[in-house]
């Protein structure tokens, strides 16, 4: 019986974990979507908005649930200039050009927050940082079930937004054809900036979301870099649906390959499932079939 | 004469999508033979299953009496078959030189050897004062010789031309006839899909038609200028009865007029 | 350093039969180089460059011949180095032994992985992620397997001894060093004088185009990558071979992948000597920030010479796409 416990703590640990994941992932494809690139520079914008968190909460005193509100505003500027004042002019619209600015902007920011922070690993102290929910023989903390409700209402105001709004239908409408939009009057340049800052504000909030549970470091980003193409490649590059079952189907894998390999060796599962979807199926488990 | 390819009843579907249909064509050693149709019929699918960009869904390709429906296309071009792409694919960041000597390494292992034969064919072609600009200087007419010029430089006993001469003007495209002719008259079989009706006419000794994914009709440049489902395929429904009453003499320019 | 610069950029682009002569005065001037020079600092560096030198012309190969841009050669680089340190140590093979049996086994792991990707027709930023995430693969199996040392990495014993390829004198070692690096030269020029690679450039240009003219996409891509894999592993053993200590991290992690993509594209991307030129820009302006921000703000600065290679990235691929030799050549034909 404590086996199935065991079992189905860590699946719904998992399934929480896997809401945020989604966001992170969220942003990634909703860029890979209408820009067609692959921003190597996103796990290093996420470090970058959990030290923003961090920040916040330990010179300024600001609850990382209230740094939601400001952080999410800046972090979209700053992705909708990164975009526009550098990717985009640097890169001569080139895709392995593309590839390369991103993965320089990476370099920066990580190596940025390295020489500011040193290499120490840094957490705050929230009062609500150890609250549980028992649910039965469950338990499930407070912070994880905030984050997963807070992704998932994120990710649903996304969808309305590119669905109901004008902004968001000139972003589905430079997706699906460049061209045609641009000579419809919509500004290209402008759309690829509002993508990008929409992706960074994902980031943003998915930061403030963590770190009442994560610890952060210059490199904290790579862990969840990985994890984040991973979810992308695997619902299918651009699906935003895909994003999330695949944010939540990596969090129940990693927790559970974490619960039967150990914590080091648990990763390995979703770097193998992330090498077999791109091997066997490119396009994703949800993605039509090329 | 002996045929050198024979496309026997290929089919490709794309998903919902029949591109070609149950299409049939013969190409004789030595001619020039022709493939129109209307946009969109499926040429340059079905020439893509010939040099083996797609396979064929169903049906075989037959190439100096060997089945090749399976090889891939680097297999294909070693056999002698060789084909130009409608949408010029050079490679940009290398000289006109450089580019044809990528395809005359299929039968010229040395650097040295591939060059000088690179630029034989460069001359022969015409781009003899070009061979060491880079190939994105090149004019569209140039790059359509660029084409041609690579492809020649595989020694194929089988030249697929997919439009050549789109996009050229008239001059250009007077200019441009007297090459084919010439690559024809050097012992090279020659397929090619062209939209402009003229060249077809001058060039073709034998002329099929492909109308949505379906072969229509074959025959001489001339009877084929006059057949009436051609003219159906090309101008819709009833055109051939009224082009009838009228008795268009140049029936051959009439149909290029509307594709020009 | 500069002098050597100066001399490379203008002959680069020259015929081809000025080429070779020119390597040997490149190497030369590179071995005369230490010949005064008694400081550890400086034998440290031009050791560690000539590392970094080999592994970026490795994925010199791959990525800039080739035009299938790693992020994870680190695979190779850890492959070879893993190799020579356990050959060594688990199996008491003499490292002259190892060396060989490392580089092929970088080949080989080259070609399984190719094999894997260019077969499921990946390209870009695909082949790219799949890169780096073989490369996590590795780093995490390293660190957890026994076989390996697990995070604590393996040890191998000093013995300095020509025989045992541990060099007393640092001089000797870099000159070692300096002879795998100039037969790498030799390698990549010939690369450029032969089919082989006049098809893989054909390919980095438009792999469709290649095919139709008889070029063997898959083949002549699994070529490249196993003799960008072998190249990068013997810049693995030749680090196993001087700091004699490894772990996962440093053999699989992400630093080495990074120089050894950044070197030939800020270099010159897809040249002979843009992978050597883009080493010592990199591990000089690297020495010179760290200095610099040490002597104006005190203490050390980590990643402080990382920013600034960031953002010679950027800048390159915005203003310099072929690399500061690129960059050279342009300006003295503009200039004649």
């Amino acid at each position: 019986m404590l086996k199935l416990e065991i079992f189905a703590s860590a699946l719904v640990n998992g399934l929480l974990t896997g809401a945020v994941y989604a966001l992170i992932a969220l942003g990634l494809t909703l860029v890979y979507g209408v820009l067609h690139i692959i921003n190597f520079a996103h796990g290093a914008m996420l470090t970058l908005a959990m030290f923003a968190v961090f920040v916040c909460h330990a010179w300024l005193k600001i609850d990382p649930y209230i740094a939601i509100f400001f952080l999410t505003p800046l972090f979209f500027g700053l992705g909708y200039g990164v975009q526009r004042f550098i990717i985009g002019p640097a890169s001569h619209g080139d895709d392995s050009n593309i590839l390369l600015v991103t993965l320089g902007l990476s370099i920066i920011i990580e190596n940025g927050l390295l020489m500011l922070f040193k290499s120490d690993t840094r957490s705050i102290d929230v009062p609500y940082g150890f609250s549980v929910i028992e649910i039965g023989a469950l338990i499930v903390s407070v912070p994880k079930v905030i984050a997963f409700v807070v992704a998932f209402l994120v990710a649903g105001i996304l969808g309305l937004l590119l669905l109901k709004t004008d902004t968001g239908k000139a972003i589905r409408a430079v997706a699906k054809e460049r061209m045609g939009a641009q000579l419809s009057g919509i500004s290209v340049d402008h759309i690829y900036g509002v993508t990008f800052g929409l992706g960074a504000a994902c980031l943003a909030i998915a930061a403030c979301l963590l770190m009442p549970t994560y610890l952060v470091s210059p490199r904290a980003g790579n862990a969840f870099v990985l994890v984040a193409f991973t979810i992308v490649v695997l619902g299918g590059m651009g699906s935003i649906g895909g994003a999330l079952a695949g944010g939540l189907i990596i969090g129940v894998v990693e927790s559970l390959s974490g619960l039967y390999f150990g914590e080091s060796l648990g990763q390995i599962g979703i770097f193998i499932i992330f090498i077999a979807v791109l091997l066997f199926r490119p396009t994703g488990l949800f993605g039509a079939k090329a | 004469m002996s045929p050198l390819l024979d496309v026997v009843c290929v089919t490709k579907r794309f998903g919902g999508l029949l591109a070609v249909d149950n299409a049939s064509l013969t190409v004789e050693t030595g001619s020039i033979t022709g493939l129109i149709g209307p946009n969109g019929a499926g040429k340059t699918t079905l020439f893509a299953t010939i040099s083996g960009f797609e396979a064929p869904t169903s049906g075989d390709i037959v190439f100096s009496g060997q089945m090749i429906t399976a090889l891939p296309t680097h297999v294909r071009a070693a056999m002698g078959i060789a084909r130009t792409f409608q949408i010029v694919q050079p490679f940009a960041g290398l000289s006109v030189r450089e580019n044809i000597a990528v395809g005359a390494h299929l039968r010229h292992r040395a650097r040295a050897d591939a060059l000088a034969r690179a630029e034989i064919v460069g001359d022969a072609v015409g781009l003899g004062p070009l061979l060491d600009k880079p190939a994105s200087a090149l004019t569209v007419a140039g790059r359509k010789r660029l084409e041609l010029a690579r492809a020649l430089a595989t020694e194929p006993k089988l030249l697929l031309l997919d439009e050549v001469l789109a996009g050229l003007n008239p001059s250009e495209i007077r200019d441009m006839i007297p090459v084919v002719q010439k690559i024809r008259a050097d012992g090279v079989t020659i397929l090619i899909v062209e939209h402009v009706m003229q060249a077809v006419m001058t060039l073709c000794d034998t002329v099929y038609v492909l109308a949505q994914g379906r072969m229509i009709a074959e025959g001489k440049p001339a009877e084929i200028a006059r057949h009436p489902q051609v003219i159906e395929a090309y101008l819709g429904h009833g055109a051939a009865a009224r082009l009838q009453a009228r008795t268009v003499a140049e029936t051959g320019s009439g149909i290029g007029a509307s594709h020009a | 350093m500069n002098k050597l610069g100066m001399n490379t950029l203008g002959i680069s682009r020259a015929p081809t039969d000025r080429t070779l002569p020119l390597i040997g005065i490149v190497v030369l001037a590179l071995a005369v180089l230490p010949l005064g020079v008694t400081s550890n600092v400086v034998l440290n560096f031009l050791g560690f460059a000539m590392i970094i030198a080999l592994a970026a012309q490795g994925w010199n190969i791959l990525g800039g011949f080739g035009g299938q841009f790693s992020f994870g050669h680190a695979v190779f680089f850890g492959t070879g180095a893993y190799a020579m340190a356990l050959l060594q140590v688990r199996f008491g093979l003499n490292p002259w032994l190892a060396l060989p049996l490392a580089v092929l086994l970088g080949a080989v792991v080259g070609y399984v992985m190719g094999w894997l990707s260019f077969r499921a027709q990946l390209r870009g930023s695909y082949f790219a992620l799949v890169t780096l995430a073989f490369a996590e693969v590795f780093r995490i199996t390293a660190n957890a397997w026994g076989f390996t040392g697990g995070a604590a990495g393996v040890l191998v014993p000093l013995k300095l001894d020509a025989a045992n390829m541990q060099f007393a004198d640092k001089r000797v070692a870099y000159w070692f060093a300096l002879a795998l690096v100039a037969v790498a030269l030799v390698i990549t020029h010939r690369l450029t004088q032969s089919r082989f690679g006049a098809q893989l450039v054909a390919i980095r240009e438009n792999e469709d185009a290649a095919r139709a003219l008889g070029v063997d996409a898959l083949a002549t891509k699994l070529k490249a990558i196993s003799l960008s894999g072998a190249m990068t592993a013997a810049a693995g053993c030749l680090y196993t071979q001087k700091f004699l200590y490894l772990d996962a991290t440093i053999a699989y992690g992400p630093w080495i992948s990074v120089e050894a993509l950044l070197a030939p594209i800020i270099g010159g991307v897809g040249t002979v000597f843009g992978p050597l030129v883009g080493t010592f820009l990199l591990l000089g302006l690297g020495e010179l920030t760290k200095t610099l921000f040490s002597h104006m703000f005190g203490g050390a600065w980590p990643g402080a010479d990382l920013v600034v290679f960031g953002v010679l990235l950027i800048v390159c691929v915005a203003f310099a796409p072929r690399g500061v030799l690129g960059l050279l050549t342009s300006w003295r034909r503009s200039s004649p």
